[in-house]
């Protein structure tokens, strides 16, 4: 039993299944799931499906965590991946065939990997703190994403583009699909090859994993293309989505959610440690709430001051001073020789 | 007694930086000769750029920026970071303008709102230390708080009509011949002044520069580390509402979307103004020559005239990273000799 309660999913996972009962409690088909013209229907999908962006995202944020990094600029890059295959498709000759939502999504994947190198880069071979490596792009990227469609929102019609983040195959939205199989590759890769514990290694200390023999500058630069690529197909997604690039607003923010996520799915901020699993029920945990906030009839625009109160909340309980203070007051003589210290 | 127990860096950690003499001039003096550069180019290239009044309008136009900026600099000196600030501007302009709206008097209004700024940032300074998180995480928390309590408040702009601040926001005060600043200029001045010296001729200053160059070192002398770190909040926050209020008198309104970003600009001022982000080397005067820099490159765009307005973000990008590749090869060229 405490074994269970010391997990670092449990905390996370209880708070979801909370979560869940409370929409339960008010709406009561919420977690009704039905066929509908052969498509799943019901709240749970529609949270899967608005959350798959921010799941992507967020799974290439915790790879970059786990290196002792952060990634800032997966907002503009987004916003960047929209624009440059909204635009493509809307000048190209066939606006609506197939060909070019290919060649649109390969040349939106194509910038996700080069802005991701980029960060990689600045980070790994100049050596610059990631927050401000990251700053620089997500500081300039809106501004390239405007430069990219003129400053306005590009419409697209093509259904292909479309399927992308609105399309369903097998009775599932598609975007849940790609979020899955990107959350199984990487699970696949990082966990059942050394990767994941080269990436940890490298954020426990950088120093000693390189005279170690590690590559750490190569890992370090990996994970920030990864993130740039994970990206870059939220990006996608979300402009599908809409069927239009909006340069200002895609995205917007969700370099905040992605963080969120991690950190609330027991990733910590220092590097060195991460759960894959744990940024699932993370990331899902954000986009319940902003459900909750709906279902609940708050009104939406408070949606951040949950998000705030929430992140506050689990931050304090992850925080090593406030587990030393629960523990000293649910076993308060534990170490009887050890003298009573202000602090 | 916690204190002693505490284990001290190793010291040859990666972001320890030094620099020796003139050299720490070097970032500052380098953004005060690219101001001089731009504004003389700018002479050169656009007639009528040569003016006192282009460059007080440079103030004009940026007063909460510059206030931000010095608050951000204390933060960063002791190798923090505050992202709340474009937030709490937003939220004290909603206050001011809530209240205003309801009959208060102004001067009670400024009183609460800067009360208010202040206990925001030592409260997100209080959790940074005792629970030792890091301020990233918190100010980040700090950023959605501030601005969802803003449109707790109200979701639609509410505009200002008290005789006071449309007072302030019209008032000119002439100086020599026919140039003129706005009061917030002034406040602004002010602020960067009061900042100055706090950050030079107290001991809380010399604390702060102290934590940015080795915190353990600082914990080690004695010096009130905890309650430094929390005050910068504090100050950070309270500054965030001054330009909050400047904000208020040049916009005369208040918007929940006000301001997003604008802790980007500020961060960017202090990057760019040579302060370092490790902490430990930095001055106001540079934060403030970082603003003026970031307002010349608007003041540049608007001349232009075919330029769209995203080049702004754009060019502020791209100066970031020169400051920050400049900074990287000062700092690196010091530790060499």
């Amino acid at each position: 039993m405490s074994a269970l309660l010391r997990h670092r999913l449990t905390w996370p996972v209880l708070a979801l299944v909370l979560l869940l009962l409370l929409n339960q409690l008010f709406r009561a088909d919420f977690l009704s799931v039905r066929v509908q013209d052969g498509h799943l229907y019901g709240s749970l999908i529609d949270i899967l499906r608005n959350g798959a962006p921010t799941i992507l995202i967020a799974l290439g944020m915790t790879l970059v965590i786990a290196s002792r990094g952060i990634d800032l600029s997966v907002g503009a890059v987004a916003a960047i991946a929209g624009a440059v295959s909204c635009m493509y498709i809307y000048s190209s000759p066939e606006p609506a065939s197939l060909q070019t939502a290919a060649t649109g999504v390969a040349i939106a994947v194509v910038a996700g990997l080069a802005l991701g190198a980029w960060n990689g880069f600045l980070v790994s071979v100049i050596g610059i703190q990631p927050i401000i490596a990251t700053l620089v792009l997500m500081t300039a990227g809106r501004g390239l994403a405007q430069l990219v469609t003129d400053g306005q929102i590009i419409s697209v019609s093509n259904d292909s583009y479309q399927a992308i983040g609105a399309g369903y195959f097998l009775g599932l939205p598609i975007s849940i699909l790609i979020a899955a199989a990107a959350f199984g590759i990487t699970g696949l890769l990082t966990r059942r090859t050394a990767l994941g514990t080269l990436i940890e290694s490298v954020g426990i200390n950088p120093v000693a994993s390189r005279l170690s023999g590690l590559d750490a500058r190569t890992i370090t630069w990996t994970v920030y293309v990864f993130s740039g690529l994970c990206a870059a197909v939220a990006g996608l997604m979300i402009s599908s989505n809409v069927t239009a690039a909006d340069a200002n607003n895609a995205g917007l923010y969700i370099e905040m959610d992605a963080i969120l996520a991690v950190v609330i799915g027991g990733t910590s901020l220092a590097g060195g440690r991460y759960s894959l699993v744990g940024t699932l029920v993370g990331a899902l945990i954000i986009q319940t709430l902003t459900t909750t906030v709906y279902t609940l009839g708050v009104p939406p625009e408070a949606t951040l001051v949950f998000k705030a109160l929430v992140v506050i909340i689990v931050c304090l309980l992850q925080s090593s001073r406030a587990r030393t203070l629960l523990s000293r007051r649910r076993r308060p003589v534990t170490e009887p020789s050890r003298p009573k210290v202000a602090a | 007694m916690s204190v002693l127990t505490r284990t001290p860096a190793p010291l040859d950690r990666p972001r320890m930086t030094r620099l020796r003499g003139k050299a720490r001039y070097a970032p500052t003096l380098a953004t005060m000769g690219l101001f001089l550069a731009m504004f003389a180019a700018g002479a050169v290239m656009y007639p009528g750029f040569l003016s006192g009044q282009v460059f007080l309008n440079l103030l004009i136009d940026n007063t909460f920026l510059i206030v931000l900026a010095v608050g951000m600099t204390f933060v960063i000196l002791t190798g923090g970071i505050d992202l709340s600030v474009g937030s709490v501007v937003a939220l004290s302009m909603m206050i001011a303008a809530a209240l205003l709206q309801a009959g208060w008097n102004p001067a009670a209004v400024i009183a609460l709102v800067l009360l208010t700024g202040a206990t925001f940032g030592l409260l997100m300074g209080l959790v940074i230390q005792v629970f030792e998180i890091q301020p990233f995480i918190v100010t980040l928390a700090g950023l959605f708080l501030a601005r969802g309590l803003c449109y707790v408040i109200s979701v639609d702009s509410i505009t200002v009509t008290d005789p006071f601040f449309t007072s302030m926001a019209q008032a000119r005060i002439p100086l020599v011949g026919t140039l003129f600043v706005s009061p917030g200029v002034v406040i602004a001045l002010v602020v960067v002044a009061v900042a100055f010296y706090v950050l030079h001729q107290t001991r809380f200053g010399r604390t702060v520069y102290a934590i940015g160059g080795g915190e353990s070192s600082a914990l080690l002398m004695g010096l009130a580390v905890p309650r430094t770190k929390v005050l910068v909040y504090g100050i950070s926050g309270l500054c965030s509402s001054i330009a909050g209020i400047l904000f208020s008198f040049y916009s005369l309104s208040g918007y929940s979307l006000a301001a997003t970003g604008l802790e980007l600009d500020a961060i960017a001022a202090v990057v760019v103004g040579g302060t370092l982000l490790t902490g430990g080397y930095g001055y106001v005067l540079g934060s403030l020559t970082g603003v003026l820099v970031l307002g010349i490159v608007q003041t540049f765009i608007s001349y232009e005239g075919t330029l769209s307005s995203w080049w702004t973000r754009i060019v502020i990008g791209a100066l970031l990273l020169v400051f920050i590749l400049l900074q990287k090869l000062f700092t690196r060229k010091v530790r060499l000799t």
